[in-house]
């Protein structure tokens, strides 16, 4: 269970507040116009920005003051998810150990994991090597490895072709499932969101929303979100 | 909060070690010279040469690298990379062995005269005002030419394209296009080439001399070697320091352009212009080359033949250049490293590693001579005193070169590298080194060149025993043995070469891109 606590975030002009919590488990779209600060409430769970006030609290928790690493979480960024510099497998090596003391029981977890998105045998590439899909799938598999309980996706497949992006959406559900694990997606695509997203949290006029059915948000929404969704 | 601690610690260390390096020495300096009653009339004589010279050789290698840098610009031929290439060279030459090539040429014996005379012409000297001068240009007409090169290739095509399409002429071009970026580029270049005459040494040591052709730092060594005046010595180091730091607050000013950019090959614009042009670009390009090649290789054809004939001293005077480059440019990164890193977080890592460029490499040895000649003899210090001095002169070019890189570095991998977790020397080794691995081949090429070349505080400390490879050389040349020194010369170009080399290579290799 995520708890934002009366969190405010500053940057400038720019002010965010967040107070409500997300339940385990749940999958959650962050849905805003444009420059409403969905990366940014992402960057603060993250731990990237420090709030102005407030805490976050992960089971009860307080990470407020946790470094970014020792979060209960993983973060898949727009780009620069990999080191260009490391093969796909040191890539994968650091969500197991950030030393890379890597044992033959760690290569096995990494093979596995590659074998769980679709990339079996391609370790030994540098990402430069990969395409764009198999870049993200190689994000996606470190992220599995991490095992983190909570998963933000601050739109990693966003520069990926349509079929690419809901193929990718989709193994990131299924991993979601797998482990359990706590999803919140910042998206711009209602389909998207209704497809994967039982619920969304819409940041927009200086608030992110508590978690509210997806269907019910998209089918009636408030001013603002329907500004941004047009039509 | 212990995080930040242990994350500012080393920076912290390493500005503090440098601000100590040069600090210290200019209080001391600042103690000695108690004001300026101990200046004699020949030393305002000096100040005043120091900065007519500087004014003059900047002068001069910016009006000449115009035109080469104009002919450079718009026309292509072979070798032509590599002329732009070879123009960085003089950066890392060492000042000796140039001036060994200058007099070749233009010396009383040189090939210059020998024309003259057999012409009946009256022969020239190089000793003096005009050689001092001619050797600076000779060293920063590339620098120049450089800069102001890469300033033609700042210029968009498009705007190009814009002129071509409005149907401008060369006059037009010129007026609308080319003098804007020029008098946006020259002040940079000029004070760049400004900086580096005020602190010349072995040019004024090895050419100048007199009353007419004495700098500031060669007064220090004179005051020093001939008459042993220390407050006189500390006098005159105060003054360097002003003229330094008044010169860099003008220059702080102005947004310098980088050094050691250019070389980039855009491709060829259609360039109509006429004969007489192209005559006038040829003989720029090849009046260059000749001016900047014909020494070196006066150097390598003497030299080569007497190599076979250098005397054991020499040899041991290499290695002894060969370690002090080593262990100096090992202490370089080592500063510069943590400096550079912090450097975009806190702008005092940046102010300490500038911090050198206050002092000259005479006004350094000046300050640390007065602090150690109470407790040892200054002569058993000749070695580690330039090891410190050249480590402290190189660390504002490695880390200026190293910022930018680390920059993008920070940008694009500090938050990827926080999320999991990727700190300390895990983080060095697998994302700092790797990702800086060309600039910092790059950074300690210059830092192993600059030591290898340098002929500056040794002067003041060695007792003639103790020598670096360019202590021996001048030696040599005052021993009028020229074969050797040619030799020895040549010895010295390709060591420091060959570091340079090794080191970018070494740098490039580790670059795992």
């Amino acid at each position: 269970m995520l708890t934002l606590d009366k969190l405010r975030i500053t940057l400038g002009d720019f002010s965010l507040s967040a107070d409500f919590t997300v339940p385990q488990g749940a999958r959650c779209a962050v849905m805003g116009p444009s420059g409403a600060g969905k990366s940014t409430l992402l960057a603060a769970i993250a731990g990237f920005l420090p709030p102005a006030a407030g805490r976050i609290l992960w089971q009860g928790q307080n990470i407020t003051q946790s470094a970014p690493g020792a979060r209960p979480l993983s973060i898949l960024f727009q780009d620069q998810n990999l080191f260009p510099h490391l093969s796909v497998t040191r890539n994968l090596g650091l969500g197991l150990d950030p030393k890379l003391r890597l044992g033959p029981g760690e290569h096995a977890k990494i093979d596995a994991a590659l074998d769980r998105v679709g990339l079996t045998g391609l370790g030994a590439r540098k990402p430069a090597e990969l395409s764009g899909g198999q870049q993200s799938r190689v994000a996606l598999a470190r992220a599995l490895l991490r095992a983190r309980p909570l998963l933000l996706l601050d739109e990693p497949f966003a520069a990926l072709g349509p079929a690419l992006k809901s193929d990718m959406l989709a193994l990131v559900a299924e991993i979601a499932a797998e482990q359990g694990a706590t999803v919140l997606m910042v998206s711009h695509d209602p389909d998207d969101a209704r497809a994967l997203c039982p619920q969304t949290i819409l940041v927009a006029e200086g608030t992110a929303q508590a978690p509210h059915a997806t269907t019910d948000l998209l089918d009636h929404p408030p001013p603002a979100l329907a500004a941004y969704l047009g039509g | 909060m212990a995080r930040r601690l242990r994350e500012i610690s080393l920076p912290a260390l390493a500005a503090a070690l440098v601000a100590g390096l040069v600090l210290v020495p200019l209080g001391a300096v600042v103690i000695r010279a108690g004001g300026f009653s101990a200046l004699r009339g020949a030393d305002l004589a000096a100040l005043r040469f120091t900065l007519w010279q500087a004014a003059l050789s900047a002068a001069l290698s910016c009006l000449l690298a115009m035109p080469v840098a104009r002919a450079l610009n718009r026309r292509r031929f072979a070798g032509r990379s590599v002329l732009i290439s070879l123009m960085g060279a003089p950066f890392i030459l060492p000042t000796i062995v140039a001036v060994i090539g200058l007099i070749a040429i233009f010396g009383r014996r040189g090939a210059l005269n020998a024309g003259l005379e057999a012409l009946g012409l009256p022969t020239l000297t190089i000793y003096g005002a005009h050689g001092v001068i001619l050797a600076h240009v000779f060293f920063n007409l590339p620098l120049a030419t450089r800069m102001i090169l890469h300033g033609w290739q700042a210029i968009p095509a498009e705007r190009m394209r814009l002129a071509a399409s409005l149907g401008f002429g060369p006059a037009q071009v010129q007026r609308h296009l080319e003098w804007p970026m020029l008098r946006s580029v020259l002040p940079g270049t000029f004070l760049a080439i400004f900086l580096v005459c005020l602190t010349s040494f072995a040019v004024a040591l090895t050419l100048g001399g007199g009353p007419r052709a004495t700098t500031v730092e060669l007064a220090i060594y004179q005051a020093f070697r001939f008459d042993f005046d220390l407050g006189r010595a500390a006098s005159l180091a105060l003054v360097q320091v002003f003229v330094c730091l008044a010169a860099l607050a003008v220059a702080s000013r102005l947004t310098a352009p980088p050094a050691f950019g250019a070389g980039l090959d855009r491709a060829p614009m259609r360039f109509g212009g006429g004969r007489a042009l192209l005559v006038q670009d040829l003989l720029a390009i090849a009046g260059a080359a000749a001016f900047l090649l014909t020494p070196i290789g006066a150097i390598v054809a003497r030299g080569l033949p007497a190599l076979p004939d250098l005397s054991p001293a020499i040899w041991r005077a290499c290695a002894t250049s060969l370690g002090l480059a080593a262990a100096s440019t090992l202490l370089t990164l080592a500063l510069a490293l943590p400096l550079s890193l912090a450097a975009p977080r806190h702008r005092w890592a940046e102010g300490a590693a500038m911090l050198p460029m206050v002092a000259s490499s005479l006004v350094l040895g000046t300050g640390l001579f007065l602090i150690a000649r109470p407790f040892v003899n200054p002569a058993t210090l000749a070695l580690p005193v330039t090891l410190l001095a050249n480590a402290a002169l190189s660390l504002p070019f490695v880390v200026r070169l190293l910022i930018p890189e680390v920059r993008v570095l920070q940008a694009d991998y500090d938050r990827l590298a926080a999320s999991l977790n990727l700190r300390g020397l895990a983080r060095l080794r697998l994302l700092t080194l790797p990702r800086l691995a060309r600039p910092l081949g790059f950074g300690a090429g210059l830092s192993a060149a600059f030591p290898m070349g340098d002929l500056g505080v040794i002067t003041l400390f060695s007792d003639g025993e103790t020598r670096t490879l360019p202590l021996a050389l001048f030696q040599l040349m005052g021993a009028y043995r020229m074969d050797q020194a040619a030799a020895a010369a040549c010895l010295l170009m390709t060591l420091t070469f060959a570091l340079f080399w090794a080191c970018d290579r070494i740098g490039h290799h580790a670059d795992p891109r």
